[in-house]
């Protein structure tokens, strides 16, 4: 049994949204864990507070999830204690694609979305795969529903479109409360559809004021 | 379940001894754990006072399904730690938190090495093998996760007494030991309050298998067994 490789993961489900304004940035993950067709618990939050600005939502494995954080937190700290200062999100950003690079061939089992403020004020999205390929854009979906998210946001955030020269900036024009507004639609969305996605939703916000925190219940069959 | 095989690293590749579900319930004022006694050796039932559970320090209690071995592996890791822990002889002790971050780390990072501890751990959560854990009101390993998690669900209140919580517990026992064909029919409740742990006497529990359908069970098919 352990002679193959595939025991060493599992997935156990859920799916991020991040998306990016002016000046705010919108991180929600659902709070469901799974694994196989059951629920092990309907209150695990994914998502993690990594500095004042800088929020990390996480989908896929939840042992390298926690691992990942855990990593991420530690490196820091130590950062803080040698530049006196918090990681700003785009200095978080690099770090957290050379961590899962580090893994590259025994990756962490993890679909990421870095949210945050960057050094301007303005809303980022930072968008990873699970070796750490990554890039910054105004909105980003991962996990098992992303799938069904990402064609929505797509449509409804009025965001300029990546095709457009010179190009824009990717932030959507929509206002923070729009925003959130669009969130919770989005998941009630993929919860129909997604069997591992339910339970609840916990949503972040991010902008000037700091750190603000909103619950919605979800279909929890 | 196939015997002990070793693989051309020399590592133990497949289980041994394996018990299954075992679960915990978290009423008002503490949490009560039960399991049943039984240890299989592949279909073997081979060992029937086997105690799945064991008090850790005077706050937590450990409760454990999957290979034998590697649960008594896990309590001699945390012999050391408390053992290292009193020779500082500082008025520190290990509490739930520090021992629940140290045994999710310890199975995570036996993953990590490909050689597993072929456990599921049942303390102030539950971790699995390859250390995907969670907290909840009530947790439970193996097949409990299909049969009994829902009657838990179903049932568990914030303000359960004792009674009322064994009761429950039971109840999934109960299920399990008519659908998990290694379960036997001997279990122990386990305790733990502030007051400290209490542990039960080996019990069993009433059975009925006098239902009209076995009485005949090949009147459907015959020549079957």
């Amino acid at each position: 049994m352990a002679l193959r490789g595939d025991w060493v993961y599992e997935n156990n489900g859920g799916t991020c949204v991040a998306i990016a304004g002016s000046d705010y940035c919108v991180v929600a993950a659902d709070t469901r864990l799974s694994v196989g067709y059951s629920i092990y618990t309907r209150d695990y939050s994914k998502i993690c507070k990594l500095a004042d600005k800088c929020v990390l939502a996480s989908s896929g494995f939840q042992g390298d999830m926690k691992a990942l954080q855990k990593n991420l937190a530690a490196k820091h700290l130590i950062y803080q204690h040698q530049h006196n200062k918090q990681m700003s999100c785009p200095a978080m950003a690099r770090l957290l694609s050379n961590t899962l690079y580090y893994k590259r061939f025994f990756p962490y089992y993890t679909f990421n979305i870095l949210g945050g403020l960057d050094n301007e004020g303005k809303g980022c999205v930072y968008s990873y795969d699970a070796v750490g390929s990554y890039e910054r854009t105004g909105y980003s979906c991962q996990g098992t529903g992303g799938n069904l998210i990402t064609p929505v946001l797509d449509n409804q955030l009025k965001s300029p479109s990546p095709l457009l020269l010179p190009s824009r900036d990717a932030v959507t024009p929509l206002s923070e409360s729009e925003a959130v507004d669009l969130v919770k639609d989005v998941f009630a969305s993929a919860t129909e559809r997604d069997i591992y996605t339910g339970d609840k939703l916990e949503i972040i916000i991010v902008n000037a004021t700091g750190i603000r925190q909103e619950f919605l219940d979800l279909r929890k069959d | 379940m196939e015997w002990g095989a070793v693989s051309s690293e020399g590592k133990k590749v497949s289980t041994v001894l394996e018990s299954r579900s075992q679960r915990t319930l978290s009423p008002y004022d503490g949490v009560i754990m039960g399991a049943d006694m039984g240890g299989s050796y592949g279909s073997t039932l081979r060992y029937k006072s086997v105690e799945r559970i064991k008090p850790i320090g005077k706050q937590t209690l450990l409760g454990v399904s999957g290979e034998i071995s590697d649960f008594q592996e896990i309590l001699h890791y945390l012999d050391e730690l408390i053992i290292y822990d009193h020779i500082w002889d500082d008025g520190n002790f290990l509490g739930p938190k520090e021992l629940h971050n140290y045994l999710n780390r310890v199975m995570y990072n036996r993953r990590n090495k490909s050689n597993p501890l072929w456990n599921s751990l049942v303390y102030l959560g539950m971790v699995g093998m390859i250390g995907t854990y969670y907290e909840d009101n009530h947790v439970v390993t193996g097949f409990g996760n299909h049969l009994t998690r829902p009657i838990m669900r179903a049932e568990w209140r914030e303000d359960l007494t004792f009674e009322e919580a064994v009761k429950i517990l039971e109840k999934c026992l109960f299920v399990l030991l008519y659908r998990d064909r290694s379960a036997i029919n001997k279990f122990q409740i386990y305790k733990i309050t502030e007051e400290g742990v209490t542990i039960s006497e080996p019990y069993a529990l009433k059975t009925f298998w006098g239902f009209s359908a076995f009485q005949n069970p090949t009147k459907g098919a015959e020549g079957s067994w």
